[in-house]
């Protein structure tokens, strides 16, 4: 919420200095709209899909009977895939770390997990490109893993 | 083969997709779409003030400004611009796409975009808060003191490929 007020206010200034201007802006922010909407709405739909098959149960399920190395790549392709909330997926780590699962699949779990977006892969190739956004995915994962391994070996 | 991707075919393969667990799976078809709902409700409350906030970038902020903070001149000052925009600013990822695009074409080099898009993704005030309360602040504290230096060697490599690949 604090957003709309900030970006309330700073609408209002800029109506304040320029009547053209903010309507110029409003004009560019429909444009971009226009071009989000649909990719949007798809992201979320496929969002949609594949938490409705993905249950946190069956993630907890995978994760948590595993460790080691295939423990740990497994978590950071399990996170690059999925998309879920920071406020349900931390939860969830933490319930996974004290059940027992590694720190490192726990670590590479959350990393990709924010980095990585295989779903929303397609919407960052349309505004990126496709090199940007595979070197940028493909890159992240790796730095994931490494996080993970590191974390790992630090914290037993 | 190239446009195998396109919008229409993934609305398509998605509406074909729904339909068909509905015929097997009621109720999935409906969790589907309920789930779906509630992410759109979630982004509609952040993504009009930031295509609005983008609209107003665009209009009111000139050029020079923007490659003067984070063109690829900039040097420490850019890569910490990019990190405190990053940090500060809310939404899910896939709302710093516009951004970053906008940021790329007033003048920001492409090092600097992909430090923004990353420190975007990962490093959240609220969400370092929350990681410390379900984690604990040994696993959140050194996750973050990693990530950054991560992020910052991302950014490198991928400004190499890329530029690289442009000058070819």
């Amino acid at each position: 919420m604090i957003i709309w007020i900030l970006v309330g206010l700073v609408l209002a200034l800029s109506l304040f200095k320029s009547k053209e201007k903010t309507a110029a802006a409003l004009r560019a922010s429909w444009k971009f709209f226009r071009t989000l909407a649909l990719p949007v709405l798809l992201t979320i739909w496929a969002i949609g899909f594949l938490l409705t098959f993905l249950s946190p149960e069956l993630i907890s399920k995978v994760l948590g009977q595993n460790s080691g190395w295939r423990g740990t790549i497994l978590a950071a392709l399990f996170g690059s895939v999925v998309l879920i909330q920071a406020f349900i997926a931390f939860p969830l780590a933490g319930s996974l770390l004290r059940q027992g699962a590694s720190v490192s699949a726990i670590a590479a779990f959350v990393t990709t997990l924010v980095m990585v977006g295989v779903i929303t892969a397609p919407l960052e190739v349309k505004f990126f490109g496709k090199k940007f956004t595979l070197w940028r995915n493909l890159l992240s994962f790796v730095f994931a893993l490494i996080i993970a391994l590191i974390m790992g070996a630090w914290l037993r | 083969m190239k446009r195998i991707f396109t919008t229409k075919n993934l609305a398509i393969l998605l509406s074909l997709a729904t339909i068909i667990v509905y015929l097997f799976n009621h109720q999935k078809a409906f969790s589907i779409l309920l789930l779906a709902k509630g992410y759109l409700l979630e982004m509609l409350s952040v993504l009009p003030p930031i295509l609005i906030l983008i609209g107003l970038f665009q209009v009111w902020v000139p050029r020079q400004t923007v490659e003067k903070a984070m063109g690829s001149s900039s040097g420490l000052k850019g890569i910490f611009m990019a990190i405190l925009v990053g940090t500060v600013a809310m939404g899910p990822l896939y709302a710093a796409f516009p951004l970053g695009v906008s940021l790329l074409e007033k003048g920001a080099s492409l090092f600097n975009v992909a430090v923004f898009l990353c420190v975007w993704a990962s490093i959240k005030i609220p969400m370092i808060l929350f990681e410390i309360k379900f984690l604990g602040l040994d696993f959140a504290g050194l996750r973050l003191v990693l990530t950054l230096p991560s992020i910052i060697i991302i950014s490198f490599f991928l400004t190499l490929i890329l530029e690289k690949r442009r000058k070819i």
